[in-house]
């Protein structure tokens, strides 16, 4: 079965081949985690321990009362030796506790299987899920069970797992794919299970055949599942793009999936989710791509949550000389890292390494106009008028052209051959534009 | 923390597609006619658009105070362009005035490439059709001599094919579109054009849009309302399609990024409204051929065009259902 297609997008250089074929392996649980207390959109979470305190593995260290909101849980046993601001890949830095580890990974007595799913309500499910700190790990971070718990009035039919992996370099999505089948279609069916929905659908983009052979197989004799082949083209895994190909629906402007009755998930938080609820194991590890040309030995790996990133590339045989850009997650929407002493979170879906060959920094011209950053746009913007305005300051302009619609793709500043930031600005002026909503609204 | 790392927003990677390369893809697109040129006027052509190219590129490096000629190519494609304007008669002097207004006039007074609102190689020719029309007009256009390598300046008797209906009759289709006709460097193989835009079609540098609006039109138009040249409607429009500037304006002028819309819907409107200018100038204005000022006039209303045809955005109908 295929899909139909979105308007615009572009066709970088994929790069998948660096780690495509690597299994998955396990990264040794290092001597240092430093796990901050925000690794998800809403509101942080507030540390329950101190100093000193002797924690198990799995052990709940963080939490806020917040709905929109996920705890964090200790992702080594040992002891609390530092609480406060740490650097964070975000740029700033943010409260975050760091555990010594004991080296024993003794689990928490809490963590034990939740019993049989048939006898559990949907109300109860949320819950574990709320407790394991799921959240959403294709990069995006919002917690899982408030995407669970759409408002009555938006009955939700489908449920559409995420496996496009349209960003170059990263592979971990499909490699879970081609490793875990069976976890992501248990945890897809959960998910439709709590929302009462009728139909999955598992979208992969048509460069990964592999993974959409073991995933069809594993879907047979299922009536309600069915796995779909995408085009491969950036930004085939946005949300709106994806749920537009799979299903024809057009989440409206400013709008959410929910609004069309769709929810969509990330292949990884499938599989955590499976975990929840197999095993109660709260999220404490996840796979991290660690890949690009400036990586000794790329790799894709399970990680234990606030490792290190330089544990992380020490542990793949270092950097090259020429790595000049260190990120994290992908090359198109991925945040640049000021070092290495940052740590994984719940959102890092890799570590890429880039090199002098492939960091541009030629010198900004002025925009000739040539329009393709209009015609690459995938939600329809004219990029160059919103940048326009942005460097302008003319923050009303850059509204009328629908700027707060932007998904951040990074599709127009990648194809603009006056190497403008439009992205850049754009983002820019969306914050303020969505910073003037929340005062009138006040 | 490693101060060899870059810090920037993403995206982190970027085409390899620069202002210089899609300049260069554009003199490449070019290329075709302009070996059709020499082919058809010998080695005056070549030598009208080396003195074309050199002197657009030195008045933009003197304007700029900068030694690198070539810098973003812009100012090659403005001199290539112009000189594909101009009749192989044209005098050394003509040529170097033209294109040095063309860049200074034309571009470098709005604030330089980006910024300038009118197709600079066309400021150019305009310039030079008031100040030298005698120069410029349709009577002195040297015959081609097919592989003849030198042209016979002297015989230059022969009218653009658009300039009367009578050497028109005379001037088969098939004729105008090889090129074996009269008429400037790059107006007169429709085929070499044609070659030339493809590439830039399949590089999408430029769109359909508007020479399909443009082309479109002058067809329309030609053959709803043009005198029958010949006994076929039909033909009169293809006759208006190939003869003169249409093609060259509408592939290669119109087309000029900077100073055309971004919008799909702007494009189409913008290249109609060059087709229907060129018409109103063929059919009922005082000159026989009108390219140039309709591409100028439509040039002014890019702006406007593009805010009024910004793109519905995504999901602005609710569900398509
Ligand atoms: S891609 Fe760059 S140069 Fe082209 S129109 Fe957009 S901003 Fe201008
Ligand atoms: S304007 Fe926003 S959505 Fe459109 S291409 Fe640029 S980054 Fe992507």
């Amino acid at each position: 079965m295929g899909s139909a297609a979105f308007r615009g997008g572009v066709h970088p250089h994929y790069r998948k081949e660096l780690t495509a074929s690597l299994a998955i392996t396990s990264m040794p649980p290092p001597a240092k985690v430093v796990i901050p207390l925000q690794q998800h959109i809403g509101a942080p979470a507030e540390s329950l321990v101190k100093i000193g305190d002797q924690l198990l593995l799995g052990q709940k260290i963080g939490d806020s009362k917040g709905f929109v909101s996920a705890p964090v849980h200790a992702s080594v046993s040992g002891t609390v030796v530092a609480v406060g601001p740490y650097n964070h890949p975000l740029g700033r830095k943010v409260e975050a506790i760091t555990i010594q580890s004991d080296g024993l990974d003794t689990w928490h007595g809490e963590v034990k299987p939740a019993g049989s799913l048939d006898l559990m309500t949907p109300e109860q499910i949320r819950g574990l899920i709320r407790e394991a700190g799921l959240v959403g790990m294709g990069g995006a971070t919002f917690p899982t069970h408030v995407k669970l718990a759409p408002p009555a009035e938006k009955p939700i039919d489908t449920v559409i797992i995420n496996g496009a992996e349209c960003e170059p370099y990263l592979t971990a999505d499909h490699r879970m794919m081609l490793e875990k089948p069976g976890d992501i279609i248990f945890g897809l069916k959960v998910m439709m299970k709590v929302l009462g929905a009728s139909r999955g659908i598992i979208g992969i983009e048509s460069n990964k055949p592999d993974a959409l052979r073991v995933m069809k197989q594993a879907v047979e004799g299922e009536a309600e599942i069915s796995v779909v082949s995408l085009h491969t083209k950036y930004p085939q895994g946005a949300e709106k793009m994806l749920i537009y190909v799979t299903t024809k629906r057009k989440v409206p402007s400013g709008g959410l999936p929910m609004d069309v009755g769709v929810v969509n998930h990330n292949v990884g938080t499938a599989i955590a989710l499976a975990e929840v609820i197999k095993e109660g194991k709260p999220l404490i590890q996840r796979v991290v791509t660690v890949t690009g040309e400036g990586v000794i030995r790329p790799a894709n790996l399970m990680v234990r949550i606030g490792t290190l990133v330089s544990d992380l590339l020490s542990f793949c045989g270092g950097l090259r000389e020429t790595t000049r850009k260190l990120i994290n997650g992908g090359p198109m929407m991925g945040l640049a890292l000021a070092g290495e002493d940052i740590p994984v979170i719940k959102g890092t879906s890799g570590i890429l390494a880039l090199t002098d060959d492939d960091v541009d920094l030629a010198r900004q011209r002025t925009c000739i106009k040539c329009a393709k950053c209009v015609s690459v746009c995938p939600v329809n913007l004219a990029p160059t008028f919103i940048a326009q305005a942005a460097e302008h300051s003319l923050i009303q302009r850059a509204d009328k052209l629908h700027a707060a619609d932007c998904i951040e793709c990074g599709c127009c500043a990648f194809i603009c051959p006056a190497r403008i930031p439009l992205t850049q600005w754009i983002r820019l002026a969306k914050a303020d534009i969505l910073d003037r909503r929340k005062q009138q609204q006040k | 923390m490693n101060d060899k790392l870059v810090i920037s927003s993403s995206p982190h990677i970027r085409t390899v597609e620069s202002v210089q390369s899609v300049m260069i893809d554009v003199l490449v697109a070019l290329f075709p006619v302009a070996l059709i040129s020499v082919l058809l006027f010998g080695y005056q052509a070549l030598v009208i658009m080396l003195i074309a190219i050199a002197s657009a590129m030195l008045a933009e490096a003197a304007w700029l105070r900068k030694l690198d000629f070539f810098g973003d190519g812009s100012a090659a494609v403005t001199g290539l362009l112009l000189a594909m304007t101009l009749p192989a008669s044209a005098p050394w002097w003509l040529v170097m005035i033209g294109s040095v207004s063309a860049i200074i006039i034309g571009k470098q007074v709005f604030g330089g490439v980006g910024h300038n609102i009118f197709n600079p190689a066309l400021v150019g020719r305009a310039i030079l059709v008031i100040s030298w029309g005698g120069h410029m007009a349709g009577n002195v256009w040297p015959v081609p001599k097919p592989f003849a390598f030198t042209a016979d300046i002297s015989a230059v008797t022969t009218a653009t094919p658009l300039a009367g209906t009578e050497q028109a009759l005379n001037t088969t289709l098939s004729q105008l579109f090889i090129g074996n006709v009269a008429g400037s460097l790059g107006e007169t193989s429709a085929l070499a054009l044609l070659v030339g835009a493809f590439w830039l079609l399949y590089k999408g540098h430029i769109d359909w849009r508007i020479p399909g609006g443009f082309i479109g039109t002058v067809f329309i138009m030609g053959a709803a309302l043009g005198e029958g040249f010949y006994y076929n409607q039909l033909l009169t429009g293809l006759f208006h399609v190939l003869a003169g500037g249409v093609l060259l304006g509408a592939l290669f002028m119109a087309t000029d990024m900077v100073t055309s819309p971004v919008t799909n819907r702007g494009k189409l409107i913008f290249g109609a409204g060059c087709g229907l200018m060129t018409m109103l100038i063929r059919l009922f204005g005082v000159f026989p051929e009108g390219v140039t000022y309709a591409i100028l006039l439509m040039n002014a209303l890019t702006p406007v065009i593009d805010n009024f045809t910004l793109p519905k955005k995504f999901g602005e109908v609710k569900r398509s259902a």
